[in-house]
């Protein structure tokens, strides 16, 4: 899970990372109030998911969101410029994304930039802080390019962040006196966050010194283990469904775990390694897949028919390939979800279905039975050919 | 011979009484396996299906019992807590089948069990199957989520990620008269007890089992470590498949640990990597059984 620019801004404030001072807002008039109280350079941010905001177009014609002002005036002028209007970034695509928050902030002096991360390495089955003096670029250049100017610190699971692995870091990024302090006070809080706030990864990009000696974090990226929302409702609630793809909310909802593409056969299957082959054979058969969609190993007749309902809802969708290999779960409880589905939907793309395993005798019955128009296949390979026949 | 468990493997079940853990349980049994005891504090005294005893701890459970290893269907948030319980409590072998535990608890557990001398598979996965000596492989040893039926008393060593992928291998082997030693499913998490590589010598130093199959997917660098390890030392035929060529890079693809990031952890490179170690590698799912033939020459 990602979260908004001005709400990490928030998470580093409490753990006393230290960022410039600024503001989120959602209206020109909260954007003045929030500049008013800021110095005489001050910076306004769009706040969305995608990168490259500072390079984007607002659809209504206005450059750039990301905008350097003098005062609150021109703060609140630049906010109702952004505020509502969708920008498309190379990340967006090319429908964009809306608008609906601004950032007012102080802009900072930069005297260097560097870059800071903590991740959780899962060869080393340990956090992970990753830092260079190589920032605001693309750390994966850097590694490629300079790898010598990366250093990294294993921390150890149970023992936690030492002082010499700090002073390790320091010394590396050439930090001496104040800024070594100020540096270890923002390391030891991000560590923090961290690891009571079960991330997978923080990245600060920039981490930047200023002229007169401080150590701030510009921007940053986080993600979140999904497994450990429960423990984090206040974190949960950052999540911002308008950023993501509308089918996966709606599959979520389901208990069902869709990923869209951008091919023309959509699957259903059961297993997630199973649905990632499924997509690799229809690739290798010539086709496109449209989704991936892992139902579960104990899919109930309820999800089956609303895994139909959003792969249909994709309008790229020509075909249908439902694979599923009933271990445990028995295929007759499939075959009734897609004639139930198909009942209800009207089906008017092929669908194929291959069905092994658990009961699969019934569950071949009960698909022959109902009026059902459908491709019957028999192994995977077989089923992947006649998706990619069937829409040709 | 087989690896880890076999028919007089006594086994115990942390969460028997949950819908869950009950059915499994019972189908366990069904295989013939001898499943000796359940654990769910508060419900010491109890029995499962009349017949397996139920204790408040996993301490008492082994001690009554004598079972060495234990199966986990305790929910995501207590499963930490109950894999450290079974390894206090002495038993050999941790299967934990739970899919969902946080990242962080399995970073602690696997750092507090590491001079315990225990043995952790999964979590997030479909278990451990020994087919039995019986009638269609009844009386082996069947431990998680698989289903014992497709399974067959034979040869063959089976190691995967993924549960429908074990299932479908271990069916396409069953169906062309191949049976299996040992199937091992590690899960799908980021950080596991076990690797490919960990069950790779096992079944390489078992005198039962004379080939492998290795089924992986995107994500980490498991699967070349083992492949590299296996180019020197394994003396044994073995067939590979990875899920995932076409996944997104970024995206989690429903398992917690199928990603690729950073450019690390494509399936193109983990082909290579088989292909480099002489590893016939199956050219789609289909065709994992057929490959095994192949490198069985």
């Amino acid at each position: 899970m990602n979260i908004h620019e001005y709400q990490a801004k928030e998470l580093f404030e409490k753990f006393g990372v230290a960022t410039p001072k600024g503001k989120v807002a959602d209206t020109a008039e909260e954007a003045r109030a929030a500049a008013a109280e800021l110095g005489d350079e001050i910076v306004v941010k769009a706040q969305v998911h995608a990168g490259g905001r500072g390079k984007g177009t607002f659809k209504n014609g206005f450059q750039g969101g990301v905008h350097l002002v003098k005062n609150a005036d021109e703060a609140a002028d630049v906010a109702s410029k952004m505020l509502g209007q969708t920008l498309v970034t190379h990340q967006t695509g090319e429908e964009g994304k809306l608008v609906s928050k601004i950032m007012v902030a102080d802009a900072v002096d930069i005297e260097k930039e560097y870059y800071l991360a903590i991740l959780m390495d899962r060869e080393s089955r340990s956090p992970v802080i990753v830092a260079s003096t190589e920032g605001g670029v693309n750390i994966e250049d850097v590694a490629e390019n300079t790898p010598d100017k990366i250093f990294n610190e294993v921390i150890h699971p149970l023992l936690g962040l030492q002082p010499y692995e700090i002073r390790n870091l320091a010394s590396k990024l050439g930090f001496a006196g104040d800024t070594a302090k100020q540096f270890a006070k923002l390391l030891k809080g991000l560590y923090q966050l961290f690891m009571s706030c079960d991330c997978s990864m923080v990245e600060v990009n920039p981490l930047v010194t200023t002229p007169d000696g401080n150590v701030l974090a510009l921007d940053a990226k986080f993600d979140f283990d999904d497994n450990a929302l429960y423990r984090h409702p206040e974190i949960a609630e950052l999540h911002d469904p308008t950023e993501e793809d509308p089918r996966e909310v709606e599959a979520a909802k389901f208990d069902l775990n869709y990923i869209g593409l951008d091919g023309n056969i959509a699957c259903l299957v059961n297993g997630a390694g199973l649905a990632m082959a499924t997509m690799d054979i229809i690739k290798q058969s010539g086709g496109e897949p449209a989704n991936f969609l892992d139902v579960g190993g104990g899919a109930t007749q309820e999800q089956v028919r609303n895994a139909f309902k959003i792969i249909l809802s994709d309008p790229n969708v020509k075909g249908i390939l439902v694979n599923i290999f009933g271990g445990i779960m028995d295929c007759d409880v499939i075959a009734k979800g897609i004639v139930a589905a198909c009942g209800e939907v009207d089906l008017s793309i092929p669908l194929v279905v291959r069905l092994e395993g658990n009961n699969v005798e019934a569950g071949k019955a009960t698909l022959a039975s109902s009026d059902v128009d459908l491709i019957p296949a028999d192994t995977l390979a077989d089923a992947a050919q006649k998706a990619v026949a069937a829409i040709a | 011979m087989a690896i880890l468990v076999d028919e007089n493997t006594k086994i115990l079940i942390q969460g028997i009484t949950g819908s869950f853990g009950g059915r499994h349980a019972q189908l366990s049994l069904d295989y013939g396996t001898q499943l000796v005891a359940g654990v769910t504090p508060g419900k010491g005294g109890q029995k499962f299906a009349d017949t397996v005893p139920i204790f408040d701890t996993v301490g008492d459970a082994v001690s009554e019992t004598g079972a060495t290893v234990s199966a986990i269907f305790v929910p995501p948030p207590f499963a930490g807590d109950a894999i450290l319980e079974a390894v206090d409590a002495g038993v050999d072998l941790v299967v934990a089948i739970t899919e969902g535990i946080p990242v962080m608890d399995m970073m602690k557990v696997r750092a507090a069990m590491k001079d315990s001398g225990a043995r952790l598979i999964g979590p997030n996965c479909p278990g451990i199957v020994t087919p039995g000596t019986g009638e269609n492989s009844h009386g082996g040893c069947r431990i998680g989520i698989a289903p014992g039926y497709i399974h067959k008393r034979g040869k063959v060593g089976v190691v995967s990620r993924s549960g429908t992928l074990t299932y479908e291998a271990v069916y396409q082997l069953t169906s062309l008269g191949l049976g299996q030693s040992t199937c091992v499913g590690i899960g799908g998490d980021p950080i596991n007890g076990t690797s490919h590589l960990d069950v790779l010598k096992m079944f390489n130093d078992d005198p039962e089992t004379e080939a492998i199959i290795m089924i992986g997917e995107i994500g980490g660098t498991a699967e070349e470590e083992a492949a590299e390890w296996a180019k020197e030392n394994c003396d044994k035929p073995i067939a590979g498949f990875i899920a995932g060529a076409t996944a997104p890079p970024g995206r989690r693809m429903g398992h917690a640990g199928a990603i690729v990031s950073g450019g690390k952890g494509t399936a193109e490179a983990k082909i290579a990597a088989m292909r480099d170690a002489g590893i016939e590698v199956a050219e789609n799912p289909s065709d994992m059984g057929d490959a095994l033939v192949r490198a069985m020459g």
